[in-house]
């Protein structure tokens, strides 16, 4: 097979195939992450931009070890340096970008929908880096890539993604991802945080995590937004952690060899307790580690894959 | 001056008339309505094969004139009203400044007679600079020519001062046009709360919104015997509302638009920001419930809410993109595509447009009897037409509906006997 998308805007258009495949691309690129030279000549003359319009550590320093490691030319544009609080429009800051001819554009922004926009209106390939409450792809594929790593096969796994499911991209896109590679993904949190519909996405709603998490293979804990507290979704962040965080004795209900698993950055105490983020269950820094390889793969692959090598 | 319409199928439900009828047109009033009129010397227009009917009115537009010209004026939006077959429009008062005084509604209704190709009936706020803090000064106001008074996008919050609002501009016998939502529940959203907005990830609008804050208005028209006028009802629970409140004899009358009984929120996927509105588009249910309202008479008035935006803005991410699309010219061929599907009879349709909005609005307009001042739509109902934006006369293109084929258009648009509106 090969699959060589313009843009990577969300998991919803990709088929169990194609997701497949770039897992297994992501495979074959692992490796060179843990090598004394990390770096292949793939990408080289190629311009990436990552243009970051909300806050983001972790996944803006994966794409940008990514694009480095396959020899691409990378840059950081980050929205408190750039011409937004100038009042210029998405539309013209991007053109102005396009204008120096980037090959690809990673963008992260607040508002949903934000990256169709752009890929509607530039020649460049656009990978989603998460916009708003819509997608966050490469999570998804990554924390699939880490289900995969530890349980050899994501089908018929169940899957329980516990918290703020309403304001998460990252739950959007796991359940695009998960159910399409045959997972049975549940998902819990307080009525303030359960969006209307979400069943017809492909999950299972629970109201509380003790069910969610019964037998469950793997436990996705998401980052609680200490700001949502007191803003009518969440009385505290103390009763919060005592009814939807995660403890070793909740861990329990799930199967014995289940792993829990976290987008970062993790709020100890809050939706993880310690013991339970340092816990032997506990696989977050290998979804950290393979982020690098999953990156690589989707830059890859929308630069041209297997083509790439040809010319 | 006299002008003969010939042989048209004269549809004019305000005087229960449906027939293949000639109607004579003397110094701009209708001077005889009857089949084979033999008029002599009078310029004959041949109306075979089309409908004619008074001049449609649309009760809810937004003219942005004074004030926000870029994005429309009184001589475009009339031009695109007369291309639409719209005669008489109302026009909303968030102008800049405010239609919360005589200067402003003089200045409106100066230059629409001066310059317009549609008569301008303008509603003034309900309250100063549609602030929600002190009443506009009614009685002046409707003597100058408002007919109606309304905070549009700004409801009235305060229950006392929408009370006070309702007795007040009952003491004028005017209604009070409610923008029924409840704006703490709206909360930013973007689109209507539902499988698709949580699939987006955009920000919910609850029907609720729209539901509790009808409630209320119908409750306080109750209780102060005053007139309400719901303006664009979008959900199952406010047609309900307002059904159960005419059957207790509540003084309430509602509008519908072609939006509202047309697409579902499924029109946003692809974050197209011409399907950004508020209300906003509902699900499928809820346009169900529109159309059962329209039919079973519920719905008085089909108006458009024509919120005519700058292509920049609307051409922005969807969040924080601006509420509103143009209707004017679409009107027409999406009501009698409630026709085509046995929604609406005709008659009723064309009631929906002309004699039920002059009503409410209580303006001597929505009827061809003798006597009456000749406003008229000649109407190709079969004419299939592409919409596209340099063809429309509007300033702004923010329509849902471009490149779309509709069928049945106006042809001719007559405005006291006057032609404003010829379609080749």
């Amino acid at each position: 097979m090969s699959f060589n998308p313009k843009h990577v805007l969300g998991i919803k258009e990709l088929s169990q195939e194609e997701i497949t495949f770039i897992l297994d691309t992501a495979g074959s690129f692992k490796e060179i992450n843990t090598r004394d030279i990390k770096k292949v000549p793939t990408l080289r003359g190629k311009t990436i931009v990552n243009l970051f319009f909300e806050a983001s550590t972790r996944t803006r320093t994966s794409f940008e070890i990514a694009g480095k490691r396959l020899s691409a030319d990378t840059v950081n544009i980050s929205a408190s340096s750039s011409s937004v609080v100038k009042g210029e429009t998405l539309e013209d800051t991007a053109q102005n970008i396009e204008a120096m001819h980037p090959d690809i554009i990673v963008m992260r922004h607040s508002a949903s929908g934000a990256c169709h926009y752009l890929a509607e209106r530039l020649r460049c390939s656009v990978v989603n880096a998460g916009d708003g409450t819509h997608e966050h792809p490469s999570q998804a594929l990554l924390d699939a890539f880490t289900i995969r790593q530890h349980k050899g096969e994501i089908n018929g796994l169940t899957v329980a993604i516990i918290g703020d499911i309403t304001h998460s991209r990252v739950v959007r896109s796991n359940i695009y991802c998960l159910s399409k590679l045959g997972a049975n993904v549940r998902v819990a949190g307080p009525g303030t945080m359960l969006p209307p519909g979400l069943e017809k996405m492909g999950c299972t709603i629970f109201k509380n995590i003790e069910d969610a998490i019964s037998g469950a293979d793997c436990v996705m804990m998401l980052r609680i937004q200490r700001e949502r507290q007191g803003a009518s979704l969440i009385p505290s962040v103390r009763e919060y952690a005592r009814f939807f965080g995660l403890n070793e004795q909740k861990l329990k209900l799930a199967k014995e060899d289940a792993i829990v698993m976290h987008p970062g950055p993790i709020n100890r105490g809050v939706e993880l307790a310690s013991a339970v983020a340092d816990g032997a269950q506990n696989v977050i820094l290998d979804q950290v580690e393979n982020g690098v390889a999953v990156r690589m793969a989707l830059l890859y692959l929308v630069a041209g894959g297997d083509k790439l090598q040809q010319n | 001056m006299k002008i003969l319409v010939k042989s048209g199928r004269v549809v004019d439900p305000k005087n229960a008339i449906d027939e293949k009828l000639d109607v004579l047109i003397v110094d701009g009033k209708i001077a005889e309505v009857a089949s084979n009129i033999d008029a002599g010397d009078a310029e004959i227009i041949n109306a075979a094969g089309l409908l004619v009917t008074p001049g449609l009115i649309d009760m809810h537009v937004h003219l942005r004139d004074p004030g926000l010209e870029y994005k429309e004026d009184i001589i475009t939006g009339t031009k695109a009203a007369a291309a639409g077959g719209v005669t008489s429009v109302a026009c909303m008062p968030n102008t800049k400044p405010v239609i919360d005084n005589l200067a402003v509604v003089r200045y409106v209704i100066a230059k629409a007679r001066e310059q317009g190709s549609a008569n301008v009936f303008p509603i003034a706020s309900v309250t100063q600079g549609m602030k929600g803090d002190l009443l506009s000064e009614m009685g002046e106001l409707k003597e100058g020519g408002c007919v109606g008074f309304s905070d549009d996008g700004l409801p009235v919050k305060d229950g006392e001062m929408m009370r006070r609002a309702l007795e007040y501009a009952n003491t004028f016998d005017a209604p009070i046009f409610s923008h029924a939502e409840d704006l703490s529940l709206v909360a930013g959203g973007a689109m209507n709360e539902g499988p698709v907005s949580t699939e987006l990830g955009l920000k919910g609008i609850p029907w609720v919104a729209e539901d509790a804050a009808t409630a209320r208005d119908i409750m306080l028209a109750e209780f102060t015997a005053a007139r309400l006028h719901v303006c664009h009802v979008s959900t199952r629970g406010s047609v309900e509302l307002v059904r159960q409140a005419k059957a207790r004899g509540v003084r309430v009358t509602c509008e519908a638009t072609p939006h509202h009984f047309t697409l579902t929120d499924e029109a946003v996927r692809g974050y197209d920001t011409n399907a950004k509105m508020n209300p906003p588009l509902r699900s499928q249910q809820d346009v169900d419930a529109v159309r059962e309202g329209l039919k079973d008479g519920t719905i008085d008035a089909i108006a458009t809410d024509h919120a005519p935006h700058h292509h920049d803005e609307k051409n922005v991410e969807f969040a924080i993109a601006l509420n509103g699309i143009i209707g004017l010219e679409t009107l027409l061929p999406l009501t009698l595509k409630l026709v085509g599907e046995k929604v609406l009879t005709l008659s009723q349709a064309v009631a929906l447009m002309t004699c039920n909005p002059a009503a409410i609005l209580g303006i001597d307009r929505g009827s061809l009897a003798v006597g009456c001042v000749a406003d008229m739509t000649l109407i190709n109902p079969n004419r299939e037409w592409t919409v596209e934006a340099s063809e429309l006369q509007s300033k702004s293109k923010n329509s849902p509906w471009i490149g779309t084929t509709m069928k049945g258009c106006a042809v001719r648009t007559l405005l006291a006997g006057k032609t404003v509106f010829e379609r080749s």
